[in-house]
């Protein structure tokens, strides 16, 4: 009994994906995964690297080049589209034609392999149907036509359409593409609920890295160089497993942060920030860091400190004190972060002067 | 909860009383012109005038149930060609399957063995008509199954109508080498039966018609469900279980029997197949198949009993043909769906 439990509910090991035939093209080999019921992973990858291809292959789409995917204990490319309909949820990244369907009929798509071949809705159905509208916070737009939705909207309706089929597994295939930055957090979060609350399977694909190390169970990833690794999200940020898939010319993922940041060539300057732990200092260390400067804290080999900040936290928001490195009193004050900003860029820019 | 306007099953109920008057109206209007009691007098076989009897039964019953059902016939298969192409111009004729069809019937009338004569096409008997329907049907799956070949590797609906247009050049072609070695007579049958018409299908005739386009219309019936998923797309219908090539097979099978039926009676029908099937849509403001396999059915027979009214009112005998008023109603439809697909594509992608 806690064998079948404890079993995963989708693996695969040794999993090569790809196109095969004449033309046959690899993109990715030796994947091992497991996820179970209640786990929300998300798959992340540079464009090209196989995700769509690996998402497709776990859901019987595609047939594998080599290795089997089991997906509640049957091998997915086995079993029949019926079958297949009533075990994984997909959404795919397609443009709808959707005419005069309302977002209740799109949902109730869902409910298309339980329904009889007139296509009636049982009550059982309507109350899926209802509750799938509802868990995606749609209940107010559920009798809108689905063409008259932003994307955003759009594809919440989508991903109730995949909640009311009722499967165990649930795969998302670029759910936040086209997104505004709201859109995509809600997304996030509504994947993420149903993992917890439905002890449902689901997994995403994403370019979103920031979203995905904040809000996923594990971290699918897939370096471009037919490579695959899995891991929770930190581990993989700090073992370089991530770097090592997106790094490219002038700009890296910086563990510290879990975020992408430029790298400037040559030497750096570095200010100094002389303020506690909070917002304002937060957001004055992004500043420095925008503007192509470190914060001496992290002072790695090369860089010259030039500038010291203080802050101070007024009645109409932080001021800022800046100390040039070196020159005695020498200091100015700042009311915003823009005036800061520029305070700074035009002493970076004189000490690159003078140092030529 | 989901309607808007008047609900679906309220139209579809006014669309059936449409199309039973103008089946009335057909029935008393001519170059006879019979009054309503007649009509009925002649129906319900009580007939005091013997002429009006026998006009009302021998010549416009048959016509107008010709009407009826190749008028739906059509509109269903446009409306199963339109979903299963996802595009809104697919028809029986824009797809060459009316051509196809066509080629079916010239190899019978034209190629067919000895039966020669003017009265070959009504001296056929129920046998030979049925025949005509099957060869007209294989022509038009024929032609589908080309298109359907090309569907798969052009996603471009506009591709999608030049390649029907020039299969439709093909069996066109075929057709005048048919023409061209066949007999005067054979040619002249031929050539009048491609004017198209409801008016040549004898009371004898009408239980093949009926039989086939009843045939087409059940198995459509039964793909209703899968055609709602299949117009949202290959992919997102196969997610939710659909073996989408059978399905589509056995949609385009039912279109090609009841676009083939149809045109084998009445000879190449124009525009009805596209026109119909979008203007039920925009009537009924409807997507599910449920409700819009009746209505462009209902709808066909509406602008086929229009058309075949229209084509008596000259009055004195004079009759005119039916794909030129057809094109009437139908050429302005398809304008302006092309005008409304324009604007659309440049607002919402």
């Amino acid at each position: 009994m806690k064998d079948a439990a404890d079993a995963p509910l989708l693996s695969a090991k040794g999993l090569a994906i790809g196109w095969g035939g004449r033309l046959e093209r690899r993109l990715s080999s030796g994947i091992d995964l497991e996820l179970r019921g209640g786990d929300f992973a998300a798959l992340v990858g540079p464009n090209g690297s196989g995700k769509s291809t690996l998402l497709r292959t776990l859901v019987g789409f595609q047939a594998p080049l080599s290795g089997e995917v089991s997906l509640c204990g049957k091998y997915v490319y086995r079993l029949t589209v019926e079958e297949r309909s009533k075990r994984a949820a997909c959404v795919f990244t397609d443009r709808y034609d959707s005419g005069y369907f309302t977002v209740f009929d799109i949902v109730a798509f869902g409910r298309y392999p339980y329904t009889d071949a007139r296509n009636r809705l049982e009550a059982r159905d309507l109350e899926a149907v209802t509750s799938a509208i509802a868990a995606v916070g749609l209940a107010a737009l559920a009798s809108r036509r689905f063409s008259e939705l932003s994307d955003g909207e759009r594809q919440k309706a989508l991903i109730a359409r995949a909640i009311a089929q009722d499967c165990p597994l649930l795969v998302l295939d670029e759910p936040t593409a086209f997104l505004d930055a709201p859109a995509r957090v809600e997304v996030f979060h509504v994947a993420r609920d149903l993992a917890r609350s439905s002890g449902k399977a689901v997994v995403l694909s994403t370019h979103d890295i920031d979203h995905a190390l904040r809000y996923a169970d594990s971290l699918w990833l897939m370096d471009g160089l037919h490579r695959f690794s899995s891991g929770a999200p930190e581990d993989l940020a700090t073992s370089g497993a991530i770097g090592r898939a997106f790094d490219g010319e002038g700009f890296r993922f910086d563990p510290r942060t879990g975020a992408f940041r430029s790298v400037e060539a040559g030497r750096s300057f570095a200010v100094e920030l002389d303020a506690p732990a909070g917002v304002s200092r937060a957001w004055a260390e992004r500043l420095v860091e925008r503007l192509g400067l470190v914060v001496a804290r992290h002072l790695h080999e090369g860089s010259e400190a030039i500038a010291r900040v203080s802050i101070e936290e007024g009645e109409a928001g932080p001021l800022f004190s800046l100390r040039e490195a070196g020159s005695g009193s020498r200091g100015s004050e700042a009311a915003s972060y823009g005036e800061l900003a520029r305070l700074l860029a035009d002493l970076a820019e004189a000490r690159e002067r003078t140092s030529k | 909860m989901k309607a808007r306007g008047p609900a679906p099953g309220a139209l579809l109920a006014t669309l059936a009383c449409a199309a039973a008057l103008l089946f009335v109206a057909d029935l008393a209007l001519g170059s006879v012109r019979i009054p309503l009691v007649g009509v009925a007098d002649a129906l319900l076989g009580r007939a005091t005038d013997s002429a009006w009897a026998s006009i009302v039964l021998i010549f416009r019953l048959p016509k107008a149930l010709t009407a009826l059902s190749a008028g739906a016939a059509l509109a269903v298969s446009g409306l199963i060609l339109q979903t299963v192409f996802r595009n809104p111009l697919a028809g029986p004729d824009s797809l060459g399957i009316g051509a196809g069809a066509s080629v079916g019937v010239a190899i019978v009338v034209l190629a067919a063995g000895s039966a020669g004569g003017s009265a070959f096409l009504s001296g056929l008997g129920l046998a030979g008509y049925a025949l005509l329907s099957i060869a007209a049907s294989a022509g038009a799956f024929l032609v589908l199954l080309v298109i359907l070949l090309f569907a798969r590797r052009v996603e471009n609906g506009v591709t999608l109508l030049i390649v029907g247009l020039l299969v439709g050049y093909l069996a066109g072609s075929l057709v005048s080498l048919l023409v061209y070695f066949g007999s005067p007579q054979k040619v002249q049958v031929y050539l009048g039966w491609t004017y198209g018409s409801f008016s040549a299908v004898t009371a004898r005739q009408l239980p093949v018609l009926f039989a086939a386009i009843g045939l087409g219309l059940a198995m459509t019936a039964r793909t209703s469900k899968s055609l709602n998923a299949l117009l949202m797309g290959d992919r997102f219908a196969e997610s939710l279980g659909v073996r989408v090539a059978g399905a589509r097979t056995r949609a385009l099978l039912a279109a090609a029997l009841l676009a083939g039926a149809a045109t084998a009676f009445c000879g190449p029908i124009a525009f009805l197949g596209i026109a119909a099937p979008q203007a039920a849509r925009r009537i009924l403001r409807a997507s599910d198949h449920a409700i819009l396999i009746p209505g462009a059915a209902l709808l066909g027979s509406v602008f086929a009993l229009a058309a075949d009214i229209a084509s008596q009112l000259p009055g004195g005998g004079t009759v005119l043909p039916v794909n030129p008023l057809l094109a009437l109603i139908g050429a302005p439809i398809i304008l302006s769906i092309f005008l409304r697909g324009s604007r659309q594509e440049g607002s919402a992608r």
